[in-house]
């Protein structure tokens, strides 16, 4: 499929087929939850980040049914077709952004999404206190609801973020990598 | 409920990471009720801020219930209160015979829809207690699910609510 397909079905689906709800309240609501669990893990950044991950990949599991069922696609043709699928469409269905796919591995097997815009970290600073800028991934969530999503349809993914605006980079940028192509096999922790 | 499963306390928080037994479901509803509360709450004092601002002051306890039942409700779930009601002494009562939370939820007979709806209303709550506190009042907020996809929230300012 060319990337242009892509970006239309986003647009459309988006347009016609998707509930929508006000941004600050999803912006609002992911700060609330982000503050308290670094509050209940009394700044443990790096847990913080697991806690949102797993969060997500819980989220990832039951998602993946709903882009299925609004978009009526069918099976990719390679992991560069996912990628542009999960940009293109994913992103923008659920949150109206289209990140940028880019910065391919050789081997076709690892990709990064370049945010320009994230509604999850609208207004958002991160905590002063000198370590969060170095330790706390904020929209870590999204990665989950990757990882949860993609393995639902056989691709075991690992996906983290390299850099963040929050953090005073230049970029927002995740990187997701292909593990591998899970056969005919129950996917673990299936709930 | 996925509430639950989103918002347990992490394992190693506390001691037990075995599931609770049965006796204990009304302490750790508690708990999950002041949990969701209190992330509402900041919410709505965010909401609050950012679309009240441009607005006159709300000098009544009343104006502010009906930004609450107009313009926090369509920010919040696309349609206004259907029917407000108030005793004049401090309570008031918002109806809401689609609550848009709810408004997906199973109907099935004997599926207890009614009372596993009602986690989901605990965030709602935090959030009007929330703006109502970011706009000077102090009030606690109950809901209640009678039917779905129907929610009632019933809002007891402090000021002027009559001792029981």
């Amino acid at each position: 499929m060319s990337t242009t397909k892509h970006a239309r079905i986003g647009e459309e689906v988006w347009k016609s087929r998707v509930d929508k709800v006000n941004a600050e309240l999803v912006t609002l609501t992911y700060g609330s939850i982000v503050q308290q669990l670094c509050k209940d893990l009394e700044g443990d950044y790096t847990e913080v980040n697991k806690q949102l991950d797993k969060m997500g990949y819980n989220i990832g599991l039951r998602l993946i049914e709903d882009f299925l069922a609004k978009t009526n696609m069918g099976r990719c043709n390679g992991f560069r077709d996912t990628a542009e699928s999960i940009a293109k469409i994913g992103f923008k269905i659920f949150l109206n952004i289209t990140p940028t796919v880019t910065n391919w591995s050789a081997d076709n097997k690892s990709f990064s999404l370049v945010f320009e815009e994230n509604p999850l970290a609208d207004f958002v600073e991160l905590p002063d206190d000198g370590r969060a800028q170095n330790e706390l991934w904020y929209s870590n969530i999204l990665c989950g609801v990757l990882r949860g999503a993609l393995e639902m349809v056989q691709m075991q993914v690992e996906a983290h973020f390299a850099s963040d605006v929050l953090r005073g980079n230049d970029s927002t940028e995740m990187r997701v990598e292909l593990i591998r192509i899970i056969d005919d096999e129950l996917p673990p922790g299936d709930e | 409920p996925l509430a639950r499963r989103l918002s347990s306390p992490h394992p190693s928080s506390s001691s037990s990471s075995q599931p609770l037994p049965a006796t204990t479901e009304d302490a750790s509803d508690d708990a999950l009720f002041l949990r969701l509360e209190a992330l509402g709450y900041k919410v709505g004092q965010g909401l609050v801020e950012r679309f009240s601002r441009d607005r006159p002051r709300m000098v009544e306890t009343l104006d502010v219930i009906k930004f609450v039942c107009k313009d926090l409700w369509m920010i919040c779930w696309r349609k206004q209160v259907d029917n407000l009601k108030t005793n004049h002494r401090g309570v008031y009562v918002l109806t809401d015979n689609s609550f848009r939370p709810l408004s997906k939820m199973s109907t099935e007979p004997g599926g207890n829809g009614v009372l596993r709806a009602q986690p989901y209303l605990w965030f709602p709550c935090g959030v009007l207690r929330g703006a109502l506190a970011n706009m000077g009042i102090e009030a606690t907020v109950h809901a209640e699910c009678t039917e779905l996809p129907g929610a009632v929230f019933k809002i007891e300012t402090a000021q002027k609510a009559p001792l029981v």
